[in-house]
């Protein structure tokens, strides 16, 4: 039943009722190996109580922190991606798909969804790393524009979070493609004066970085974000030495001027709302 | 000449041809029927060569070390008349991007273009042909500077990628390429973008967003190189062949999937084997399409071209 209101499009459903944390298991921090209870773990919205590290997190975890009561409605829900171009490497595009909805239970790399966030509305687009890396393809690109359709028929702000690793290599030039479509819809959303806030998340690299999470009215991080365009793999590969520390973390580029604000995800529901209420929407 | 390994048989017939006018500058024997079946021969050959080109060989013919760079066509069909301009006004100046004005006939026309260097210190000079997000901050200066003045842009797109560096990086190659797909999508002159060798993914898109997005016959266009599609994908540089194969990345497939308007034919040979005549065809097709576009009004150019960028992509629904 509950699997069945989830895929119906436009259908409010609630994080809270499928929210079922193991009792007994405890989280092991990745940066400074602390040991906390899962449910302390998860009430700290997935951040490190002695550190600060932000684990990686997706749209069933932002929707849940973000919206009042957890109550949402998501959009295209069931938007899949096709293989226009008979992609093969190693493995079919097609069974890398198949193996990805079956894996997470998602049906690509980024969910659209609306609600309250402390009383005010807000459309969020939120991506899913353990998605082929949170790729885009074009159903990123399409759900990304469908959505900025709906906050100007609506006059409702836009969110986008990001968590990508760029553009979804097996959707060759289509997915190139995608970085012009959601650059050219966002000029749209500009015209009818409606905010758009860009979050960028760990990571956030590519071609989602040289496209959307760039063009936020604001632009702003969690900490210690991996924000880049070349990864810096590449770039130490170009410069033939090492990376100075701090290299493409948000701080790095907050520092450089490309980004607004960090802010720490434990208030980032206040900081939006607070901000949604500076744009008096 | 450069002879691309495809284009061995053209090299072997190349040196009989030499050797057999060598022979004749000697005297000792009459070689003007030897040569004119060389000749004919090498028409032969070069028609069968390049009559199935591989996606792999387009690539190759791509970056050709001989083939017309961006300056050369600007120069060519603004008949000399381009003055050339510098400088982002924040930064510095970017050798790896150009820009200026030229007359096309009575129409000045902003020209915008990665450029490649022909030698090797010019190689370094131009960095490759990878812009730092200066160029693309000039490039969008100068577009801005087009329009404030109604004047219609062409660019010229021929780029390995934009540059990977840590100062790009600081600099926010990432901010800057997202700037120009923005604004570029709402520029109310006509925009004209041209590949004329490679088209590397946001580093080509950076200056691409436009009313037409044409293709000479043997360029590439894709999200990423060959080379490192096999490198991500196959995990090693021996499948630059199969990834060429499976990104669909030429002038063909490009405007069979929609992606691009329209393919400019290339002399058989590529580019380079003819430059004037290329030069001659750009020119051509410029002229017509700034003929269309200018009778559009600019907010249903604009209109149209959001529309078409907003259709490219195939999903299930
Ligand atoms: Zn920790």
């Amino acid at each position: 039943m509950s699997w069945f209101k989830r895929i119906k499009e436009g259908i409010t459903t609630s994080t809270k009722e499928k929210k079922e944390t193991p009792e007994g298991l405890w989280h092991k921090c990745s940066s400074c190996n602390a040991i906390v209870p899962t449910e302390e773990h998860v009430a700290s919205m997935y951040v490190c109580n002695k550190c600060d590290f932000h684990d990686r997190i997706g749209s069933e975890e932002y929707f849940s922190i973000l919206f009042d009561e957890g109550q949402y409605t998501e959009y295209n829900a069931n938007l899949t991606a096709a293989d226009p171009l008979h992609f093969a490497d190693t493995k079919k595009y097609t069974d890398r798909l198949k193996d990805s909805i079956s894996k997470t239970g998602l049906k690509d790399a980024i969910r659209s969804a609306s609600g309250l966030v402390n009383g005010h509305p807000l459309l969020v687009c939120c991506m899913d790393f353990k998605f082929i890396g949170g790729s885009m393809g074009s159903v990123m690109g399409e759900k990304i524009a469908r959505a900025i359709d709906i906050c100007i028929e609506k006059r409702m702000p836009l969110m986008i979070i990001s968590k990508s690793g760029g553009a979804r290599m097996m959707e060759a030039a289509f997915s190139l493609m995608q970085m012009a479509k959601t650059s050219a819809k966002l000029t749209q959303l500009s015209e009818a004066k409606i905010p758009y806030i860009s979050l960028l998340t760990d990571p956030t690299t590519g071609g989602v970085t040289a496209s959307f999470a760039m063009l936020g009215d604001l632009n702003i991080a969690e900490p210690g974000a991996l924000i880049a365009f070349a990864g810096p793999r590449v770039v130490k590969e170009t410069i033939g030495k090492d990376l100075p520390k701090g290299f493409q973390t948000s701080e790095f580029v907050l520092e450089h001027g490309f980004l607004d604000r960090i802010v720490n995800r434990k208030e980032l529901k206040t900081n939006i709302s607070q901000i949604l209420t500076f744009f008096g929407v | 000449m450069a002879y691309l390994d495809f284009e061995k048989p053209l090299e072997e017939l190349n040196d009989q041809l030499e050797k057999a006018r060598q022979l004749g500058q000697k005297g000792k024997m009459d070689v003007t029927s030897l040569i004119t079946e060389i000749e004919k021969k090498m028409v032969e050959a070069r028609k069968k060569i390049y009559s199935d080109l591989t996606p792999w060989q387009r690539v190759q013919l791509s970056r050709h070390p001989e083939r017309p760079y961006s300056l050369d066509y600007i120069n060519a069909i603004s008949d000399g008349t381009f003055m050339e301009f510098f400088g982002d006004r924040s930064v510095k100046d970017d050798k790896a991007m150009i820009g200026g004005f030229g007359m096309m006939g009575n129409q000045s026309v902003m020209f915008i273009g990665q450029q490649k260097g022909n030698n090797t210190k010019m190689r370094q000079y131009r960095n490759f042909g990878m812009p730092n997000p200066e160029g693309y901050r000039k490039a969008l200066r100068l577009m801005k500077l087009a329009e404030k003045f109604n004047k219609p842009i062409v660019t010229f797109i021929d780029t390995p990628g934009a540059f990977p560096g840590l100062e790009a990086e600081e600099r926010g190659q990432g901010e800057a390429i997202a700037r120009n797909l923005y604004e570029m999508s709402i520029l109310k002159v006509p925009v004209i973008c041209i590949i004329i060798g490679e088209g590397a993914s946001g580093g080509a898109l950076g200056i691409g967003i436009g009313d037409r997005v044409l293709m000479l016959e043997n360029t590439w266009y894709s999200v990423i190189s060959p080379e490192s599609c096999s490198s991500i994908l196959w995990r090693n540089w021996d499948n630059k062949e199969k990834a060429a194969e499976a990104l669909k990345l030429t002038a063909n497939d490009m405007s069979g999937l929609g992606l691009i308007d329209d393919i400019i034919k290339e002399p058989l040979g590529g580019a380079h084997s003819n430059p004037a005549e290329i030069f001659e065809s750009v020119r051509k097709k410029v002229t017509e399409l700034l003929e269309e576009l200018s009778n559009m009004d600019s907010q249903s150019r604009v209109d149209n071209r959001i529309a078409k960028f907003c259709s490219m992509g195939v999903i299930e629904d």
